[in-house]
C-alpha cells in the first residue's frame, strides 16, 4: 500500500497520492484502488484517510454554517443574498422579521434593502434547491457597523486556528469583536479604527502565511509589536 | 497543397526554424496573471501567445441554459484581429465556433461536472498571437487556468500536434507547417489516467503513419505536461519553500 507524496507536498489534479488500502478524503478521488487529487493543494494524511487541502477552492453551503452575505435583490416575499458561492442564497421575509409576514402592508425594503450586508445561518441545502438562510437567531442579522474583509474560504479554519486559540487570541489583542463566516467573509468591529485595522492586518498576513508552522506565535508578537508602536506615538 | 519548389526540411532533417523533426518548440507557461478572472493562465508556444481566463462556478445566465445534474461548461476560443499577419475581422468565424466546441468537449471530461449542478463555468481563450497548433496551446492553457480556478477535476489536460511534413512525420506543428504540409493531428491527453480527450487528422496518412504520429504527439503531451504541472506548482511555490 504505497503512497506517492510526503505529507504537506504540493498536488495538482491528477497527481496520484496513494494506492490501495487508502480512504479518498477531501479534494481527493477514487478510480479503483488508487487515489488522486482533484486539486492544487497540499497533501494529509488522517490515518488512512488521503486529503488534500485545497488552496484555490470556493465555497460550497452547509446545513448550519454562519455566512456573511450581500443582499443583491429583493423579491416578493424574501430577499437574494449573494453569498460569495456558485449558488444564491434565498431569506424569505418571515425568516427575517419576528411577526407574522403581511406582503400587502410590509415593505421589505424597509427592513433589508439591497447592498446590505447581513450574518445569517443556513437552514437548508442540497443539490437540487438553492440555500436558504435565516437571520431568527442572537447575533444574526443585519451589519450596522464594522469592516469586512474577504479570503480564501479554505482557509477559514487557519483563522481559527486549533479550538479557536487563534481567534480568541486575536480578539483579545486587539479588543475587537470578529465574526467569520464560513464563506470566507469576515467582520471586524472594534471600538477604534486602529483597533479594527490591526486585526485586519493579522487575518491578511495568515492568509498569507497559512501554510506556515508557530504562526500564532508570530501573529502574537506581530500584535504587541504593533500596539508598543502605537502606544509610543 | 505543398509546392514543389519550397523544402520544409532540409537533407540534414533538419526543419525551418531549425527544430528535429522530434522537437518541440520552447514553451512558457504562467499561471494565475489575470486577477479579474477565478483563474487564468497564459502560454507562449514558439510563436504562439494564448491568453485562457476561467469565470465560475457560478449561476448560469441564461438561467434556461443551466442543467439540473451537472455544471455547463462554455468555452469560448477567439483570436485577436492582430493575432494574425491579415488583420481578422473580430467577429466569431466559423472556424472559431468550431474550435470553441472541440476545445469544450477536450476538457469535459477532465472535469467533476456532476458536482456541482446548475451551474456553470466559462472559459474564455484569447489568441493574441498565432503561429500554428493554437488549438492544442489553447487546452493546455485552459486546463492550467481550470485547475488554478480551484475547479476539481479528475486529471489536467495537455495538447500537442503532429503532422506530416515533406513525407516525414513530425512534431508540433508551426504555422508553415501546417498549410504547406500533408496532414496534421491534434491530441489532447489527460495524462495520469492515459486518456485522449482530443483526436482529429487533417490530411492524408496511411495507418502505419497515423499510428507513429499518434505515438509521437503522445510524447509530446507527456513533455508539455510536466511544464504544465511545473508553471502550476511554481505559483504556489512559496507554500513549498517556507515548509522546509
Amino acid at each position: 500500500m504505497p503512497t506517492f507524496f510526503e505529507r504537506k507536498q504540493l498536488v495538482v489534479p491528477g497527481d496520484l497520492i496513494a494506492e490501495d488500502d487508502y480512504i479518498a478524503g477531501e479534494n481527493t478521488y477514487a478510480e479503483g484502488k488508487r487515489i488522486y487529487a482533484s486539486r492544487i493543494g497540499i497533501v494529509d494524511y488522517e490515518n488512512k484517510k488521503v486529503n488534500v487541502v485545497a488552496l484555490r477552492a470556493f465555497y460550497i453551503p452547509k446545513v448550519g454554517d454562519i455566512v456573511i452575505g450581500t443582499v443583491t435583490e429583493i423579491g416578493f416575499n424574501g430577499w437574494t443574498v449573494d453569498v460569495n458561492s456558485p449558488y444564491q442564497a434565498i431569506l424569505r421575509a418571515s425568516d427575517a422579521l419576528s411577526r407574522p409576514f403581511r406582503p400587502q402592508r410590509d415593505d421589505l425594503s424597509q427592513v433589508l434593502d439591497v447592498g446590505d450586508l447581513i450574518v445569517a445561518k443556513i437552514t437548508a441545502y442540497d443539490r437540487a434547491h438553492d440555500p436558504q438562510l435565516t437571520v431568527a437567531e442572537p447575533g444574526l442579522g443585519k451589519i450596522t457597523r464594522g469592516q469586512i474583509i474577504k479570503i480564501t474560504p479554505t482557509k477559514i479554519p487557519r483563522v481559527i486556528g486549533r479550538k479557536g486559540s487563534m481567534i480568541s487570541m486575536i480578539k483579545q489583542e486587539t479588543g475587537c469583536q470578529i465574526i467569520l463566516g464560513l464563506n470566507g467573509v469576515i467582520l471586524v468591529t472594534g471600538k477604534t479604527l486602529e483597533d479594527e485595522q490591526l486585526a485586519i492586518m493579522a487575518i491578511n498576513k495568515i492568509e498569507e502565511e497559512s501554510h506556515t508552522s508557530g504562526l500564532t506565535d508570530r501573529i502574537t508578537q506581530m500584535l504587541k509589536e504593533m500596539k508598543e508602536k502605537r502606544g509610543a506615538n | 497543397m505543398s509546392q514543389k519548389n519550397m523544402k520544409l526540411i532540409d537533407k540534414k532533417g533538419v526543419r525551418l526554424d531549425g527544430r528535429k523533426p522530434d522537437e518541440l518548440r520552447p514553451i512558457k507557461i504562467d499561471v494565475g496573471i489575470l486577477s479579474n478572472a477565478d483563474g487564468s493562465a497564459y502560454i507562449e508556444q514558439g510563436k504562439n501567445k494564448i491568453l485562457a481566463a476561467v469565470f465560475g462556478p457560478k449561476e448560469l445566465h441564461p438561467k434556461h441554459m443551466a442543467l439540473p445534474d451537472r455544471m455547463v461548461l462554455r468555452c469560448r476560443y477567439h483570436m485577436a484581429p492582430f493575432s494574425v499577419q491579415e488583420r481578422k475581422s473580430p467577429a466569431p468565424s466559423r472556424r472559431e465556433v468550431e474550435l470553441s466546441k472541440v476545445i469544450r468537449e477536450a476538457l469535459e471530461p477532465s472535469i467533476f461536472l456532476e458536482y456541482y449542478p446548475r451551474t456553470g463555468i466559462d472559459v474564455f481563450i484569447e489568441v493574441l498571437q498565432a503561429d500554428g497548433s493554437t488549438r492544442c496551446a489553447s487546452i493546455t492553457a485552459a486546463s492550467s487556468a481550470l485547475a488554478d480556478a480551484g475547479i476539481p477535476m479528475r486529471d489536467l489536460v495537455v495538447a500537442c500536434s503532429t503532422g506530416k511534413v515533406d513525407g516525414t512525420i513530425v512534431l508540433d506543428l508551426m504555422d508553415t507547417e501546417d498549410k504547406m504540409g500533408e496532414a496534421d493531428v491534434p491530441l489532447a491527453l489527460m495524462p495520469n489516467l492515459n486518456a485522449i480527450t482530443l483526436l482529429q487528422m487533417d490530411g492524408q496518412l496511411t495507418l502505419e503513419e497515423f499510428e507513429k504520429a499518434v505515438n509521437l504527439a503522445l510524447e509530446g503531451c507527456k513533455k508539455i505536461y510536466t511544464l504544465q504541472k511545473e508553471a502550476l506548482k511554481a505559483k504556489y511555490v512559496s507554500f513549498k519553500e517556507a515548509e522546509e
